[in-house]
């Protein structure tokens, strides 16, 4: 079957190309290849039907949508680029990411946005376990719930759950912020029920107006999660939390 | 490490679909699990009829002289229907006696499973090729469990790979990585379970299937199993009506399930989930750590 | 006034089980109810290289004249996948060690003395510096259960990716800085707080076992076009089971590290009481190999313990493609230095015992980030070090292979060969010297 025609080698430095992506027709391999030689451009990826690190790696000025369900991370590592899953995504998705835009209108599996350090991802469903493991800078907004062992040793970045979250949030946290609007099944060790400040509601009014919720949710009636700080350093005294 | 398929009808009008679908799951578990695979298929037969399958180990086995002896030892016809290197015994006698007899008496081949819904095969080798050479895609059912195998701490043979099935009609299908299986299998074995592998798998179907003698239900024994045994796991069980699931309390190994009017699905990878008729319109979920599910046929 | 006085003095009688090392180490538990950290690699005596002796020439065998007959040395990873496999010139390669561990005018010497000799450094937890890529002709990076310091354009500008499942000092163990170490440049790196003690994933964290491996191998190599080696790295614990999964899910080149590697920092429990000697790990990888077919197809690199070019060569005569050098390098570069004797007297110890690099104040500058410390370290100079070093261990390797009649070092077998004691004959699978015997083989 001859390849879809959408060289991009022959494309000039910032012009940008809509071009229709079809994985019933290319592989992930010919897709990712694609994208990595460009330079931006809106793409419509079809047919992923849970293939694995589709558009992951991507560095620019990207408008991405995914037309199903995607496998393991999805966005890998993504720079700049905005990238919409119409569907669900496995374990994984834009994990490590660096900054853009991924919105997952679906539900995540396990580690979405794992070591993240930039950006924003959204999803509109379900995180499973491990939601935000190791953050390191990303913003994680999840409209229905989070699984157990969210937030495990963040380190910094925010994450924003209107729905519940499961045993052991923020376990080992260091210095991300939490915030739940729902039931918390359990805290992590270290992890601990702060203060709603008036910096934090702002912060937090910031990542629901980014995450395209208007005046409709209430950042009242959200609970701030974060560090006791009591694990930094050891003491022997801490020995039940290790 | 391994990936897990399983495909529960809940309409009877699909059961000519069974093989068919399966094998086309298992298809896309082939990465995860390249050495080895097998399946087991629930036919919803109620004959009255034992069934045991068993494998030969290394080159051919006289399986009608095996025959032969086996009726012989249960007091009951035996009749045999041979597939490649695979052998299903057909009785009226005893079926557990009849299983036990041939793995004490029979060593140049094993045991599969016994029960009589349940027919077990398994292959070493590429997992699309086992499929094609037993026939999944012609097989139908009610449900079916499929496994291919990526072998971690023991050998690649066929004994080693899933499903183990240790009880009539139930079969077990791992993902994961047990840790306290040894001293288990020694205890089981006191109980009077009868082990054909080294492999952590065959442990905790032998357990399940001691806690069902001992008068757990599936689904207490499969919560008793949270605690009795240790390390990483994803659980798939077949019984004669139905199939359960169990993922541990730390739930590191992947897992999604879907259902809709027509089936209950389970898959290690969404993408094995993907073939099915309906998915688009499918419920689609994470099973909890620590929670049994169970679907059984009325 | 007898010389066979009754009451005579008998001399003090230490405990081998209750030493004296063991008395104190009880009383420091004692004192502090914390665990003993320290670095360095297990330091009691196991069964090792020393235990087994090459053959030589013979009336048999006969030998390669040195210098003119040339005895090659090099070796390129990542036959099986990559786009842009790569080639050192020698067997030797520098282990995976942090910046954060390591100062960074250490980073830089290692980078300098690894490039003049035309092999490879290694990053560690916290990822890449300038420095290090800038001095280091050929880099791989790792990415480790922690994760701190990853980021796609420094796994872009590596050479190989390292997949770290574990290290021979602490197979199981996740990495370790205390907050003595963890300076402002360090935390930037590492988007920690400065001055906490840093607690380290032991797992990754979006990938458990070998079949999610897989496709976390192939995301970097999506993420990288297929371009670069992925190593996967695993402290020897069960190596014929990890070679071959390693193999299956997808690695270039396994990398096995004997629990005489080193560390920065971590209980000294895990240390001497986790993983398996180097010598007994190769065997069992290389078997594992063999039987996949892909021996020399998916290249083995050991570490863990290897001091001289009798090491190097006895690591590839038992099947490995390379070996890596940890503790080694930094002690070329001169970590316990003689010259530094007063200070380690200040500190409790002596030169050639110093092991406490976990508390960063390393009179050499080397595993310290203190700047009045660091500045002892000159990388040029320090760099010249390393690569006289790895200059002697490649000579030393040739000089043996040429005297066992080889053309290139990858020709070493098992069969030239042989052991002093029953547990290194049982270990390496080879006979015990002037007999055939091999314990477990008829």
């Amino acid at each position: 079957m001859a390849r879809k025609a959408s060289s991009t080698r022959s494309a000039r430095p910032g012009q940008h190309r809509n071009s229709v992506l079809d994985l019933a027709r290319l592989t992930v391999r010919e897709v990712n290849q694609l994208l990595h030689d460009a330079d931006g451009g809106d793409f419509l990826i079809k047919n992923p039907r849970g293939a694995h690190a589709i558009a992951a790696g991507l560095d620019g000025p990207f408008g991405i949508t995914i037309a199903g369900h995607v496998g393991y991370y999805c966005a890998g590592m993504n720079k700049e680029a905005s990238i919409t899953v119409n569907g669900n995504a496995g374990t994984g998705v834009a994990e490590n990411m660096m900054s853009g835009r991924v919105h997952v209108k679906g539900d995540v599996s396990q580690s979405a946005g794992a070591t993240g350090c930039g950006g924003l991802l959204i999803v509109e469903g379900n995180a499973s376990a491990r939601c935000g493991i190791s953050l390191r800078g990303l913003d994680i907004v999840v409209k229905g719930s989070v699984g157990h062992m969210s937030a495990f040793m963040a380190q910094v970045g925010r994450l924003v759950v209107l729905g519940d979250a499961g045993d052991a949030l923020g376990d080992s946290i260091y210095e991300a912020r939490l915030y739940v609007r729902g039931k918390t099944k359990s805290l992590g060790s270290d992890c601990v029920l702060k203060d709603m400040g008036d910096t934090h509601k702002a912060e937090l009014r910031k990542l629901l107006d980014a995450a395209g919720l208007g005046g409709e949710v209430d950042v009242s009636e959200f609970s701030r999660y974060g560090s006791a700080r009591k694990l930094y350093n050891f003491h022997v005294e801490n020995l039940g939390s290790y | 490490m391994c990936g897990i398929v399983g495909l529960f009808l809940k309409d009877s009008r699909l059961e000519p679909e069974l093989g068919r679908l399966t094998a086309t799951m298992l298809a896309e578990m082939c990465e995860r699990g390249p050495d080895s695979a097998g399946f087991a298929v629930y036919t919803a037969e109620r004959t009255g009829i034992s069934k045991i399958c068993a494998v030969a180990r290394k080159g051919a086995v006289q399986w009608s002289q095996v025959a032969k002896r086996l009726a012989a030892a249960v007091g009951a016809n035996v009749g045999i229907e041979e597939i490649e290197d695979h052998a299903i015994f057909k009785t009226k006698g005893d079926g557990e006696a009849a299983r036990a007899w041939l793995i004490d008496n029979v060593t140049e081949a094993t045991v599969l499973s016994q029960g009589q819904s349940i027919e077990i095969f398994k292959g070493v080798g590429d997992p699309n090729r086992i499929a094609e050479r037993l026939k999944l895609s012609e097989r139908r059912g009610s449900h079916a469990i499929g496994h291919t195998r990526m072998a971690t701490e023991s050998a690649v043979t066929i004994a080693g790979s899933h499903p183990f099935s240790t009880g009539e009609d139930t079969c077990l299908v791992h993902n994961g990585s047990l840790s306290n299986h040894n001293r288990l299998r020694e205890r089981l074995a006191r109980h009077g379970e009868r082990f054909q592998t080294e492999n952590d798998s065959e442990v905790a179907a032998a357990y399940l299937t001691w806690r069902t003698r001992e008068g757990d239900s599936l689904k207490q024994a499969l919560q008793r199993s949270l605690t009795d045994l240790d390390g990483f796991y994803t659980f798939v069980v077949g019984t004669r009506d139905g199939f359960a699931v169990l993922r541990d309390t730390i739930a590191c190994k992947p897992a999604v399930m879907a259902e809709t009017d027509d089936w209950a699905a389970f898959g290690t990878e969404f993408r094995a989930l993907s073939t099915l008729p309906g998915i688009d319109v499918a419920r689609i979920w994470e099973p909890e750590p620590a929670t049994v599910y169970v679907w059984n046929r009325a | 006034m007898s010389g066979d006085d009754l009451s005579m003095h008998t001399p003090p009688r230490e405990s081998a089980t209750f030493d004296r090392h063991v008395i104190a180490e009880i009383h420091r538990a004692a004192a502090t109810g914390i665990y003993d950290i320290r670095g360095f690699g297990a330091k009691r005596r196991l069964p090792h290289f020393d235990d087994l002796l090459f053959l030589g020439a013979s009336i048999s065998r006969y030998p390669l004249e040195g210098y003119r007959e040339k005895c090659g040395t090099e070796v390129t990873l990542g036959t099986r996948f990559a786009k842009k496999p790569i080639t050192l010139k020698i067997p030797i390669t520098i282990a995976g060690m942090s910046f954060g561990s390591l100062s960074a005018p250490a980073k830089e010497a290692l980078g300098r003395g690894a490039s003049a000799v035309g092999t490879s450094t290694t990053t560690g937890d916290g990822g890449m510096t300038a420095e290090e890529r800038e001095h280091s002709a050929l880099l791989v990076y790792q990415v480790l259960p922690s994760r701190y310091g990853m980021e796609p354009d420094q796994l872009r500008k590596a050479d190989a990716i390292e997949v770290v499942v574990g290290q021979g000092a602490k197979p199981g163990g996740g990495g370790m800085l205390l907050g003595q170490k963890i300076s402002d440049r360090v935390a930037a790196m590492r988007t920690l707080p400065k001055g906490i003690d840093q607690r380290s994933a032991c797992r990754h964290p979006d990938w458990t076992g070998p079949d999610d491996l897989e496709i976390k191998i192939r995301e970097l190599r999506e993420i990288t076009d297929w371009e670069k080696p992925v190593y996967v790295k695993v402290g020897a614990a069960r190596p014929y089971y990890d070679t071959a999964l390693a193999v299956k899910s997808g690695a270039d080149v396994v990398v096995l590290d004997g629990m005489q590697g080193g560390t920065a920092a971590t209980q000294d429990v895990f240390i001497e009481h986790c993983g398996i000697p180097t010598l007994a790990a190769i065997r069992p990888a290389v078997k594992a190999l063999q039987e996949l077919d892909m021996h020399r197809k998916v290249q083995l690199i050991v570490s863990g313990g290897i001091r001289s070019g009798a090491d190097v060569a006895k690591a590839l005569a038992l099947g490995a493609d390379a070996v890596s050098i940890g503790t080694a390098a930094l002690i070329a570069l001169g970590d316990n230095h003689p010259r530094w004797e007063a200070e380690y007297k200040k500190m409790g110890t002596t030169a050639g015992c110093y092991d406490d690099w976990h508390a960063g104040r390393d009179p050499a500058g080397i595993t310290t980030q203190d700047p009045a410390l660091t500045a002892r370290l000159d990388p040029a100079l320090a760099g010249k070090r390393l690569a006289n070093y790895l200059s002697v261990l490649t000579l030393e390797c040739q000089t043996i292979a040429r005297a066992n009649g080889k053309s290139h070092v990858h020709n070493l077998e098992p069969e030239d060969l042989v052991a002093l004691t029953v547990e290194a004959a049982a270990m390496a699978q080879v006979p015990l010297a002037g007999t055939s015997w091999i314990p477990g083989q008829s």
